[in-house]
Formats: C-alpha cells, sequence, structure tokens
C-alpha cells in the first residue's frame, strides 16, 4: 500500500501496456486484479512483488473524467465520425456494467437489448432464484422444529402460499430491472431496442430485423448477448412438467416429486427450494459424483449436509437420453444410459423434470459471418483481453465479447466485470481481468462460496510449477456468531503457498459463505499475502472470524522477504 | 436423547478409550463360539475431550467388504468431522448407531463379521445391543444379507433400487426410509400417485405412525423412546383374575417421568435435623395460616440461595444451567396420582404470602385447574412424608431439575451431646437426592448444614 501510494506521486504517466511496463516499470507498481507469475510461467518470489493496482492509474484520471462526463454527459462522440464511442449488444448484467463504467470514462454509449433490460441474472436466473432461496431458508428453518426448540422458540406447522412466493420472485425481478434501466437513463445511456448485428467492422444494425432496421456505427463494439438454458437433445420441454429454470423460477406448480438433470449450483439450489416447499428430489448426474466443479472436501460436506438428510436420492454417471412429458395421464418418463457404455439402464417415473444441464450461448443472428468469427460449441472465441479472434485466429479490432457469450466464465459479475476491463482498454489502459480472483457462490442452505482454485487444481500446477502448497481449514463449530445462530454447521478452506504467503484459492462452506467469501476474492485481486492480511482487524463477534482464524491459521515459511519491523541500529 | 439408549450398552462393556483411530475389540469371550470372528466397531475417541460422538454418515453400508484401512464411517467430535478406517478385514454386518445420533465414546456403533456365515449371529447381536432400532424384525435375520463383491464401490443408490422385471417405483424418501428401518421395498404395494411407494407406506410397513416432521432423525427418537415401554410386560406371567387399568394423562405423565429419570445419576445425601425451635415456631404462626409446608420451602428456598448450584439445572449432560428463580415445586399426593405445585420466588416471598400462595395451588390442583407454569416451573422439589410418620424415605429426582428433599416425620429422638450427656430432642431426617453431573457430595453437605443452621434457628425466616 505504501509503495503504490509513492508511486501514483512519482510516476503521474498512465500505464499503457503491461508487457512494456513490467519492463521498466518500478518494482512496486500494481495492476488491480492482473494475474501474477504464480498462474503464469517462471515464478521467482522476487517478480512476483511486483504488483499490480489499477487504483492509482485510476485515480489520475478520475477527477479528469468526472469532469468530462459532466461537461458532455452522454453527448457527443469523441472522435472519428462514428455514431457512438461504444456499442453494447446486450443489456444484462455485463452489458449494463460495462455501459455505466463506459459513461464514467466520457464515452457516449449506446445499449441495444432485444429482449427485456436485466438479462438472465436479473430476469431468468440469480436475482428471481435468490428470492425463491430467502423463502425456502426461511422454511427450512421453521419446519426445524430442534432447531426453534433450541431458540426456546416454538412455532405452529408452517405453511406457504406458492402464488405468494412466485409473486415475490417476480416482483423482485421487475425491482431489480427498474433500478437497472433507471440508472442508465440517468447517466445518458442510449437503450436502443431491437436485436442487434453486426454488418462490418465498427458497424451494426438494430431493430427487429426488417426493413425498419437503422444502422449506426461506434468505435468500438461489446457483444454482451448471454446465454439460454441448455437442453440437450432427446429431452422435450413442454415448459410445464419438463422444465428449465425459465420455468422453474416462475414457480407454477411444485411437484411431489421431481427430477433435477444436472447437479452443478443451478441444480442445487432448486433442490434447496423444492425440498423446502415439500418435494422430493432426484438428481440425475452424467459425472460420476454429485456436485461435481466444487472443491471436493467442500462438496462433500455439502452433501451430507445439503443432500443426506434431505428428502433427495442420486443417480450419477447417467445421462437423461429421453424425457417424456406427462401426457395420456402418464408421468414423466426418464431414461437413463449409462454415461460411459451408452447401454439402458432404467426409466424413472417422476412428477416433473427440470433442466440444469448448463447454459448455451446466445450468439445466433449476431452477424458473426460478416466479419469472418466463427463461434466454437456457440461462443464466441476471445483471447485475455476479450478482444473476439477470427476464424485465421487474428484479432478483430475494435470487437469485443463479454459474459456468458465467451464462456470464460458464466457468472453475471464476471461478465460486468469483464465489461469494464473492456472499457478500460478502450480508453487506453491496458487492463487484464484475473478470473481467478472472480468469487462464485451458490445460495444453499447453508451457502457454498469458493475463490481462486480447487485443491486438485492447485495440486497440479504446484507440480507443474514446482511449488509447495498448503492447506489451512477452519470450522463455523468454533465461531461465536454462528453459534448463537444455533448454524455451526460448516467450514473454511485456505489453499495457499507457504513459501511466498500468496493465497491460490478459498473455498467456505457455512452461514452466510457468500458474504464471507470477498475478503479472500479482494485480497487475490490486490496480491495481498496472507502475512500482511492476517493482521487486518475482524469486528467481534462476527462470522468474518472464520476467515480471520483461517488466514491466522495459515503457517507461511517467510524467510525471503522479512521486514524490518524496528529500527535496528547497524 | 439418543445417547441415553445407549449407556446401558456402555456401562456393561467398559469402555477404554484410545487415543487414536478405531478401536475393534473382539467380543467378551464368554462365548467361545464367536470368540475374536464378530467384533464391535466403537465409537473412537477423536480427540482427548471428546466424550461422545455423533455419526455424520457411514461411508460404508451392511453387507459390504471392509478391507483393513478403508474408511468405513465418518464421525463428528466436538471439533471436526473425520473419516475412521477399520483394522481388520471383514463384512459389515450391522450398523447400530444410525447416521445422525450420537454415541458417547467406546460405544458399538457397528459390527463387523469375519465371513459371510457370521452375518446373521452379527445381526442378532447387534439387535440385541440396539435398544434404537426397534423397527428391526427378526425374520429379516433368517436371509442372508447380501454381501456386495469386492470390487464395486458402494452406490447406496444402487442397491436400494434393484431393476427387478415388476418394476416398483418408490420415492427418493421413501427409499431413505426403507433403508433406516429395514423394510424390503419391492414386497410393499404403493399407494401413491402412479402406484408409487411413498414415506407413508414405508412407515406403515415398518409399524410406525407417520410423523408431521421432515426431520428423518428426529422423528425416529420418540418412536424409539415409545416402542421400548411396551417390550417389559411381555415378559411377566400372567396371573388369573387380574384387572388392567390403563394409566390416566397423569399417571402416564408420572411413568414417562420417572422412566427419564433413569438416565441420570442421582446419589443421596441424608441429614438429620432437630426441629424444637422449628416447631415452637410453627406453634406460633399457625394462627395466621403458615403451614409447615410453607416454612419447609421457605427454609429451603433460602439455603437454595447461598446455593445456586444446588438449584441449578443439567440439561444436556454438557452444561450447568443456573436458575435465576428458587422456584420450589412441592409433591402434593392426589386420588389417582401426583402433581407438584410450584412455590415461584419462594426465597424472595415472605412467610405469610408464601401460606396464602400455597393454599390457593393447592385447592387449584385439587380442581384440577392448574396452569402447566404452575406445575413445571420447579428448580428444586420438596417431597414431606413426615405427616405419614414415615421417618424417612428417598426420592426420584424429577427430570429437569438438579435436587429433590424428602423429609421424614419430626421424632421424639434420644442424642447425646458433645459432652455425652443424653437428651431427648424432636429430630427428622431429610434426605436429598441429587444428579452428580452438577452437583456434588460436598455440595450437597454445604446445602445441607446451611438448612440445618436456618431450620434450627428458624427466627430468619419469619423476617
Amino acid at each position: 500500500m505504501h509503495s503504490a501510494i509513492s508511486l501514483s506521486l512519482s510516476s503521474p504517466s498512465p500505464i499503457t501496456r503491461s508487457s512494456a511496463a513490467s519492463s521498466t516499470a518500478p518494482r512496486s507498481l500494481r495492476f488491480c486484479g492482473l494475474r501474477r507469475e504464480a498462474f503464469g510461467a517462471g515464478a521467482s518470489p522476487d517478480a512476483s512483488s511486483l504488483r499490480l493496482a489499477r487504483f492509482n492509474s485510476r485515480s489520475q484520471h478520475f477527477n479528469l473524467n468526472g469532469v468530462l462526463a459532466a461537461l458532455k454527459g452522454n453527448g457527443a462522440p469523441s472522435s472519428g465520425g462514428f455514431d457512438y464511442d461504444l456499442v453494447i449488444i446486450g443489456a444484462g448484467v455485463g452489458g449494463h456494467g460495462a455501459a455505466l463504467h463506459a459513461v464514467e470514462k466520457g464515452l457516449k454509449t449506446a445499449i441495444i437489448e432485444g429482449d427485456v433490460v436485466g438479462g438472465t441474472c436479473v430476469n431468468r436466473g440469480c436475482v428471481p432464484s435468490k428470492a425463491l432461496l430467502a423463502v425456502s431458508g426461511r422454511m427450512r428453518e421453521l419446519q426445524n422444529e430442534q432447531h426453534m426448540k433450541s431458540f426456546g422458540l416454538q412455532v405452529a406447522a408452517a405453511g406457504y402460499d406458492r402464488q405468494k412466493v412466485a409473486d415475490h420472485a417476480n416482483n423482485l425481478a421487475s425491482k431489480i430491472r427498474g433500478n437497472l434501466t433507471n440508472s442508465m437513463k440517468a447517466l445518458g445511456v442510449d437503450i436502443l431496442t431491437g436485436f442487434g448485428t453486426i454488418l462490418g467492422p465498427q458497424k451494426l444494425k438494430f431493430g427487429k430485423g426488417d426493413s425498419g432496421d437503422k444502422i449506426i456505427t461506434a468505435k468500438d463494439i461489446i457483444v454482451a448477448t448471454g446465454s439460454v438454458p441448455l437442453v440437450p437433445k432427446g429431452i422435450e420441454v413442454d415448459g410445464k412438467t419438463v422444465i428449465t429454470s425459465d420455468h422453474a423460477l416462475k414457480l407454477e406448480f411444485v411437484p411431489q416429486w421431481i427430477a433435477i438433470v444436472g447437479s452443478g449450483y443451478i441444480g442445487l439450489e432448486f433442490s434447496d427450494v423444492y425440498t423446502a416447499l415439500g418435494s422430493e428430489v432426484t438428481f440425475v448426474e452424467a459425472l460420476d459424483q454429485i456436485m461435481p466443479g466444487f472443491d471436493p472436501e467442500i462438496g462433500k460436506l455439502a452433501q451430507r449436509v445439503l443432500v443426506n438428510p434431505r428428502k433427495i436420492d442420486s443417480y450419477t454417471g447417467v445421462f437423461a437420453s429421453k424425457i417424456t412429458p406427462a401426457k395420456d395421464g402418464k408421468p414423466v418418463q426418464i431414461e437413463l444410459i449409462d454415461a460411459k457404455t451408452k447401454e439402458p439402464k432404467e426409466t424413472l417415473e417422476v412428477d416433473a423434470a427440470l433442466i440444469a444441464t448448463g447454459r448455451a450461448p446466445f450468439t445466433k443472428g449476431l452477424g458473426l459471418e460478416n466479419i469472418n468469427v466463427q463461434t466454437q460449441r456457440g461462443f464466441v472465441p476471445v483471447d485475455e483481453r476479450m478482444r473476439v479472434i477470427d476464424a485465421n485466429g487474428k484479432l478483430v479490432p475494435h470487437l469485443y465479447c463479454i459474459g456468458d457469450a465467451n464462456g470464460k466464465m458464466m457468472l453475471a459479475h464476471a461478465a460486468s466485470a469483464q465489461g469494464i476491463s473492456v472499457v478500460e482498454q478502450v480508453t487506453g489502459n491496458d487492463h487484464v481481468l484475473n478470473h481467478l480472483s472472480i468469487p462464485a457462490a451458490c445460495f444453499t442452505h447453508p451457502e457454498i462460496s469458493m475463490v481462486g482454485l480447487t485443491e486438485p487444481q492447485a495440486r497440479e500446477k504446484a507440480e507443474k510449477e514446482g511449488f509447495e502448497v498448503s492447506i489451512a481449514k477452519t470450522s463455523f463449530k468454533a465461531n461465536t456468531k454462528a453459534l448463537a445462530e444455533n448454524e455451526g454447521e460448516g467450514m473454511a478452506k485456505l489453499i495457499y503457498r507457504p513459501d511466498n504467503g500468496e493465497i491460490l484459492g478459498v473455498h467456505i462452506f457455512g452461514l452466510h459463505a457468500a458474504d464471507l467469501i470477498h475478503e479472500a476474492s479482494n485480497a487475490i485481486a490486490m496480491g495481498t499475502r496472507i502475512q500482511d492480511i492476517k493482521f487486518a482487524v475482524h469486528a467481534h463477534p462476527t462470522l468474518s472470524e472464520v476467515l480471520d482464524e483461517l488466514f491466522k491459521s495459515a503457517k507461511v515459511k517467510l524467510s525471503a522477504s522479512k521486514t524490518v519491523a524496528e529500527p535496528v541500529p547497524v | 436423547m439418543a445417547s441415553l439408549s445407549f449407556s446401558s450398552a456402555v456401562s456393561s462393556s467398559t469402555p477404554f478409550l484410545r487415543p487414536s483411530a478405531f478401536l475393534l475389540r473382539p467380543r467378551s469371550t464368554r462365548l467361545p463360539l464367536v470368540r475374536a470372528k464378530i467384533r464391535e466397531i466403537f465409537m473412537p475417541a477423536l480427540s482427548s475431550t471428546m466424550t461422545e460422538g455423533k455419526i455424520v454418515s457411514w461411508v460404508k453400508s451392511e453387507g459390504d467388504v471392509l478391507s483393513k484401512g478403508e474408511a468405513v464411517v465418518v464421525v463428528e467430535s466436538d471439533k471436526a468431522d473425520m473419516d475412521v478406517e477399520t483394522f481388520y478385514d471383514g463384512i459389515l454386518a450391522a450398523i447400530v448407531v444410525n447416521e445422525g445420533e450420537t454415541a458417547p465414546v467406546g460405544a458399538a456403533i457397528g459390527i463387523l463379521a469375519e465371513t459371510e456365515g457370521e452375518i446373521a449371529e452379527a445381526k442378532a447381536k447387534a439387535a440385541a445391543q440396539s435398544s434404537s432400532a426397534p423397527a428391526a424384525p427378526p425374520p429379516e435375520v433368517e436371509k442372508p444379507a447380501p454381501v456386495a463383491p469386492k470390487a464395486e464401490a458402494p452406490a447406496p443408490v444402487a442397491a436400494a433400487s434393484p431393476a427387478t422385471p415388476g418394476k416398483v417405483v418408490a420415492t427418493p424418501f421413501a427409499k431413505k426410509l426403507a433403508k433406516q428401518h429395514k423394510v424390503d421395498i419391492s414386497e410393499l404395494v404403493g399407494t401413491g400417485p402412479f402406484g408409487r411407494v411413498t414415506p407413508e407406506d414405508v412407515e406403515k410397513a415398518a409399524g410406525i405412525t407417520p410423523a408431521p416432521k421432515a426431520n428423518v432423525v428426529v422423528a425416529a427418537a420418540p418412536a424409539a423412546l415409545a416402542a421400548s415401554p411396551p417390550k417389559a410386560p411381555a415378559s411377566y406371567p400372567d396371573i388369573p383374575g387380574s384387572k388392567i387399568v390403563p394409566f390416566t394423562t397423569m399417571q402416564a405423565a408420572v411413568s414417562r417421568n420417572m422412566l427419564e429419570s433413569l438416565a441420570v445419576p442421582t446419589f443421596r445425601v441424608g441429614y438429620p435435623i432437630a426441629t424444637d425451635a422449628l416447631d415452637a415456631l410453627y406453634k406460633k404462626v399457625k394462627s395466621k395460616g403458615v403451614t409447615m409446608t410453607a416454612l419447609l420451602a421457605k427454609a429451603a428456598a433460602m439455603a437454595l440461595v447461598q446455593h445456586p448450584v444446588v438449584n441449578a439445572t443439567c440439561k444436556d449432560g454438557k452444561s450447568f444451567t443456573y436458575n435465576s428463580n428458587v422456584n420450589i415445586a412441592v409433591a402434593v399426593a392426589m386420588d389417582d396420582g401426583l402433581i407438584t405445585p410450584v412455590l415461584q420466588d419462594a426465597d424472595k416471598l415472605d412467610l405469610y404470602l408464601l401460606s396464602k400462595k400455597w393454599k390457593e395451588l393447592v385447592e387449584k390442583a385439587r380442581a384440577k385447574q392448574l396452569q402447566p407454569q404452575e406445575y413445571n416451573s420447579g428448580t428444586f422439589t420438596l417431597s414431606n412424608l413426615g405427616m405419614f410418620g414415615v421417618d424417612r424415605f428417598d426420592a426420584i429426582l424429577p427430570p429437569g431439575q438438579g435436587a429433590i428433599m424428602a423429609v421424614g416425620a419430626s421424632k421424639p429422638t434420644v442424642v447425646a451431646d458433645k459432652e455425652g450427656f443424653f437428651t431427648v430432642k424432636n429430630q427428622m431426617l431429610v434426605n436429598v437426592t441429587a444428579d452428580h453431573r452438577i452437583i456434588y457430595g460436598a455440595d450437597l453437605a454445604a446445602f445441607l448444614q446451611t438448612f440445618t443452621k436456618i431450620v434450627q434457628n428458624p427466627e430468619s425466616l419469619t423476617m
């Protein structure tokens, strides 16, 4: 921190290219979120102290931009006879984040949306699902007589009104959608209605695809068209008994027994909702274990808490090769085949099936062929700066793709961060987003959250690059606040390098884990080491002390970077 | 609660605590046939402070083949969850303590058989040991449990749903219940939609009245409790001409409380108390409506204030619950049972108010109009059979309290003083029963000394 401040005083010139900077800039230089060498090649403890901070470069521009924005608003494009400085296709969370940052940077910005502002997250994803999970969390608590009794509370049988639960989710989505729209309008972002199609370099049209389409030009274009639920072939979605998350979030009915195809975080969150509302759940998972993708230890614990004691069973290592909706007095039929041998295994008969097998990019009709870009399984290929790569492997100038459409990390906040990164680049600041600093969360009860690498990933990397990996763990059982809430179930796990104190990954399972992860993700983004963060103070008694204890329990062998604590006469 | 049901098993098998992983001890040599072939799997001590552990999950299912060093069960200690592995090869014949249940360190949680042939025997052993699995029907033992081939990874799901021709569809929760209660789903007729087996069908087959609760584990525990008492009468011979009168609600409550009291380790301390001064005081204040009960309750309350531990409760076997009020429950015999009206804040009310309050309570008790807080809020109980001429007796500690005082009759007694002179004094014997988890001998002795001082110098009672 100290050194970072001295930089902004001593070197007023903005940082342009990281490659140039790393050779000439002082060692205390910091770029925000740029992955340090631990994840690149040729690690050495010395070079790793080259930290990156956008902090400074940004603060230099900030005043200037504030003035610019105030003077120009989102008025005139700054250069070259374009209609806009920046046009974003898709007004989801990624496009919104990019638009806001672009205006702050003084760019004349437009955003094209063919459906509703807010995209998947706000309308059919994270936002309404949080409303349903808020309900399920309370139901779960009220139904747990033991839990209530331990507080000395007496609760009569808890019940719910399905329509009102559904309304809550819907109202939340419209409220957030309104907020998003207003925030863009207030800043003067032009919201253009219709589907956007790229016609050529720096040129696109928008409209309903008929003669009324308008053609506009832009200095830079960001594609942020997002994704739709992926429905594997053989599955017939009728929107009633065989549904995707789009339908499930409307909560039109609560089946007695629902099969959830896919046990990733979407499936897991829905299992939490449905079991709290009284359904029984069967997971169908193609991989050998449910909850793939989580750190194995966390997954194991989560399974003990979130799956085993609930009315859930599972079939693993199987594909749902064919799913037929309920009709003619027959229940939903799910034909299972072995994931490896493809041999038929058995047929499930359930009341409903939710397809939660993942999401497919929504990139059709974008006009990518006009600029010689070929999608890969629908995803738009990009480099680490979100610059679109064409069929010949060359960068397409002035065209970027962020969010689910590029498939790098299909999370709303990742899309937004990518958008901000792109705006930084087009306004002259080189910026590479460190995806390993982006946290992810699953909002079950209790929650699961993670940032960085899982233990197997870290070990593989360590093996390859020849460093040591250590693990530290703490339990929610030892946390005062968690115990006061009678929610002692949970753990936090830290994966780190004992040689230099670098945080490689943090995984939390427990009460409010999703809110707790940011101390770790910020530390990774800022390059804060364990030996530094362990001196940070946490209010007592709070859940954040779980992380405090986690950092304190890590054993960093600090022989290399010793600091002189006190002046020593020499 | 679940841990209590194991206490008998533990005390009979004298657990020895080894600090590390997994305890497998050959069965007692009294049955030479099965020596060293059937082993008990014990709750390990995972930390120095651990006294009991909760079974988080069984990694292996009954019938699985175990090899040395394999993880068998996950145990939650006071600090963490740990995988526990076996030191022996064998077959997991029976699970004694189910997932979610708790057992003290050293208690048998499962039975390991060396060969397939011993499984039935091991199961019988498990059934004898497990008071928590009343639903396990003996006929099942006849069929040898299927033994999974060694190479096959245990997949609970696959095992629970055999792909049989006459397909039986059971819901996830029904399958879980069936596994827990050892019900064969393929023999059930489903009553759910599309003929599927519902959780209710399984519960019916297992002989459980469906609990409205969602929590499986909790639902199982009361069922076990309810099922155990009826077992006992079966062993009594029928005497011709006997008449069976079912318990009234009050009697049932007494019975339940008495059974529950068995789970508490109690001990008794007696004390002789001279009552001449008390008797004299009683004569003086009797006309003002003061009863002996009120005098004793007041004296006990004043002594309890000085000895809060005797007024405490042990709720969970892990802690003291110090009660902020001194509420003296007094046992009152009724036509069809017994009730304990409570003199709340007996230390704070004066003798006359206390006597008045007592009169009201007794009247209400007679009319069966006592409100729950008027008979279940006691922190200490007083029982006085002295009026029937009983000179000493021993009371059973009511659940939820730390101590109960049994007061005998005050009788002229020949006593010798320090100098060896004999005199005749009125003396009563007081006997206190207490929960030794929280109240120790010296605590009770000190409390009785204070109580005696108050009774023998009763002026303070009227203040």
